[in-house]
C-alpha cells in the first residue's frame, strides 16, 4: 500500500508498504533517514523514539498506515539552517555520547522535555528517559545535558 | 514470502463496527504497543489490521452518572493528567505502565483487549468494580470487569466486538496501586494490587495482577475489612497490624500464582501480603486525613 507522512516538514510517499511494516521501517529503510535507530523492536529500549504529531512514541510500535496523513519529526528535523538544535549541542559539550546508538531517541525525548518544562526536576528528568536504555554512559552525562539543555531554554524565556 | 493483509482504516465507530463485522480476523490497532511486537516478531501474522486510531468516539472521556466513560483509546498519558482526582487508582496504575513513548499511545481498550493477567490497569478496574462497554453491529452490552478475564489472554469479546469503553465509578475514597517489578519503568508486573476504599458505603474493592490465570479479586479480604475497619475512628493508628495482617494474608490466599520466568509462586504470594497490607495502610492514612 502506499503511505503519504509529513515528515520533517515534507510531504514524503513510500510505495509497497507492507500493512504490517512499522513506521520505523518506513523511515529507515523507504525514506531514508537512518537517524531513529532500530534495536528492541519492541518498545523497551526508545532508541526509535520520534515525535508523531507532536508527541514522542517509539517508530518501532506505531504501524506505518497508522502514520498515513500525519506529521513526523524526527532527529533529523530538529537541527535548523543556523546549526544543531540546543539539544544536540548540550549532548555534544558534557560528553553525552559515547557509542551514539541510543543518542537520537534520547535526542527527541530530551527535546520533548526540555520544551515541555524547561524546570524540571532531576527525578523528573529521570522520569522522562524512562523508556530510553544506554548501555554506554551510566547516564550522568546525559542528565549533564538534559540539564544544560534546560537551563539554556529556562533562561531564554525568562 | 511476503503474506498479505489488509490494512482498515475507519473513520467512525459505525464503520469500524460494520468492517469488524465483515472481517471477524481483523485485529484491532490502536496504540500499537502489544500488536506490533507480535508484527515485529513474526509472532502474528493477522488477515487485516483495523486501525482505531481515527475513531473520534473511542478517543474521549466524560463524567456521566457518577461514572466516567473512559473510551478505549484515550492513552495512559492523558488519565495521568486528567484523571488523577475522580479515577486515583487507575491513574496510580497508569503511571506505572511502560513509559512516556508507551504511555503516550497505550490505552485501557487495548489492555482489555490483549486480557494479559499482567495488565496494569485491570486491578484498579477490578477494585472499584468498572464495566466493560463491548460494541458490534449486533449492539452495545456491557460486561462487569469480574465476568470480563476468562483465562490467560482471553476474554469474553466476540469475534465481531470491539472494547468501546470502560465505564469506572468515580472514587468515593481513598484508592491505592501498588506493582512488583526490577524496576520503575517498562516491567511486566511479577505481581500488582490495586484497593479502593469507599467511605460512604463503608465497602474495600480489591484486584490482583500477575498472580493468576487471570486478573483475580480478593473477596473474603474485601469482606473481612470492609467488617473490621473502624470507619467510625478514622485515625491512622487505628488500623491494627492484625487488621492489616490477615487482610495481606486473605489476599494472598486468593491469589492463583504460577512459577514462570518473572517470579515464583511462593515469591508472589508473599509479596501480594506485603502489597495489600502496605496500600491498606496508606488508603486507611487518606481516610484519616480527610
Amino acid at each position: 500500500m502506499r503511505v503519504t507522512i509529513e515528515v520533517n516538514g515534507e510531504r514524503r510517499t513510500a510505495d509497497d508498504v507492507w500493512p504490517g511494516e512499522s513506521l520505523l521501517y518506513v523511515l529507515r529503510e523507504r525514506l531514508g533517514l537512518p537517524g531513529a535507530k532500530n534495536a528492541c523492536e519492541q518498545g523497551e529500549c526508545g532508541s526509535c523514539t520520534v515525535y508523531l504529531d507532536d508527541t514522542p512514541v517509539c517508530a518501532c510500535l506505531v504501524a506505518a498506515g497508522q502514520a498515513e496523513g500525519r506529521s513526523v519529526r524526527t532527529v533529523e528535523g530538529l537541527a535548523g539552517g543556523d546549526g544543531l538544535d540546543p539539544v544536540q549541542e548540550a549532548f555534544v559539550a558534557t560528553g553525552a555520547v559515547q557509542c551514539g546508538f541510543c543518542t537520537p531517541g534520547l535526542i527527541v525525548a530530551a527535546h520533548e522535555l526540555v520544551h515541555r518544562d524547561p524546570g524540571a526536576t532531576d527525578a523528573e528528568i529521570r522520569e522522562a528517559l524512562a523508556g530510553n536504555l544506554c548501555r554506554c554512559t551510566g547516564y550522568e552525562k546525559i542528565l549533564d545535558a538534559v540539564r544544560l539543555a534546560a537551563a539554556k531554554k529556562a533562561g531564554e524565556r525568562a | 514470502m511476503v503474506v498479505s493483509m489488509d490494512f482498515l482504516r475507519p473513520a467512525s465507530l459505525a464503520e469500524a463496527l460494520e468492517l469488524k463485522a465483515a472481517n471477524p480476523d481483523a485485529v484491532p490497532i490502536a496504540g500499537g504497543t502489544d500488536v506490533m511486537v507480535e508484527l515485529n516478531f513474526d509472532k502474528r501474522r493477522p488477515a487485516a489490521l483495523l486501525d482505531l486510531g481515527r475513531v473520534p468516539e473511542l478517543a474521549t472521556w466524560r463524567a456521566e452518572n457518577g461514572r466516567v466513560r473512559l473510551g478505549a483509546t484515550v492513552p495512559y498519558t492523558r488519565i495521568v493528567d486528567e484523571l488523577g482526582d475522580v479515577l486515583p487508582g487507575l491513574a496510580m496504575a497508569a503511571r506505572t505502565v511502560g513509559s512516556p513513548q508507551i504511555r503516550n499511545r497505550a490505552g485501557v481498550g487495548g489492555n482489555l483487549g490483549s486480557a494479559s493477567p499482567a495488565g496494569d490497569a485491570h486491578p484498579p478496574l477490578l477494585a472499584t468494580g468498572a464495566d466493560v462497554e463491548v460494541a458490534s453491529t449486533r449492539g452495545t452490552r456491557t460486561v462487569p470487569i469480574g465476568e470480563f478475564f476468562l483465562g490467560p489472554k482471553r476474554s469474553a469479546l466476540a469475534a465481531d466486538e470491539l472494547v468501546t469503553a470502560v465505564l469506572v465509578p468515580v472514587a468515593a475514597g481513598p484508592q491505592q496501586f501498588a506493582k512488583v517489578g526490577t524496576r520503575n519503568a517498562m516491567v511486566i508486573a511479577v505481581c500488582s494490587f490495586g484497593l479502593a476504599l469507599d467511605t460512604t458505603r463503608r465497602t474495600v474493592g480489591t484486584g490482583i495482577g500477575s498472580a493468576g490465570p487471570v486478573p483475580l479479586r480478593a473477596a473474603a479480604a474485601e469482606d473481612f475489612a470492609a467488617e473490621v475497619l473502624p470507619w467510625d475512628e478514622p485515625a491512622a493508628n487505628t488500623l491494627t497490624d492484625d487488621t492489616a495482617k490477615e487482610f495481606g494474608e486473605l489476599v494472598a490466599a486468593a491469589a492463583r500464582p504460577i512459577d514462570d520466568v518473572r517470579g515464583s509462586a511462593a515469591y508472589r504470594r508473599h509479596a501480594l501480603a506485603v502489597l495489600a497490607r502496605r496500600t491498606l495502610r496508606w488508603a486507611w492514612q487518606d481516610v484519616s486525613g480527610r
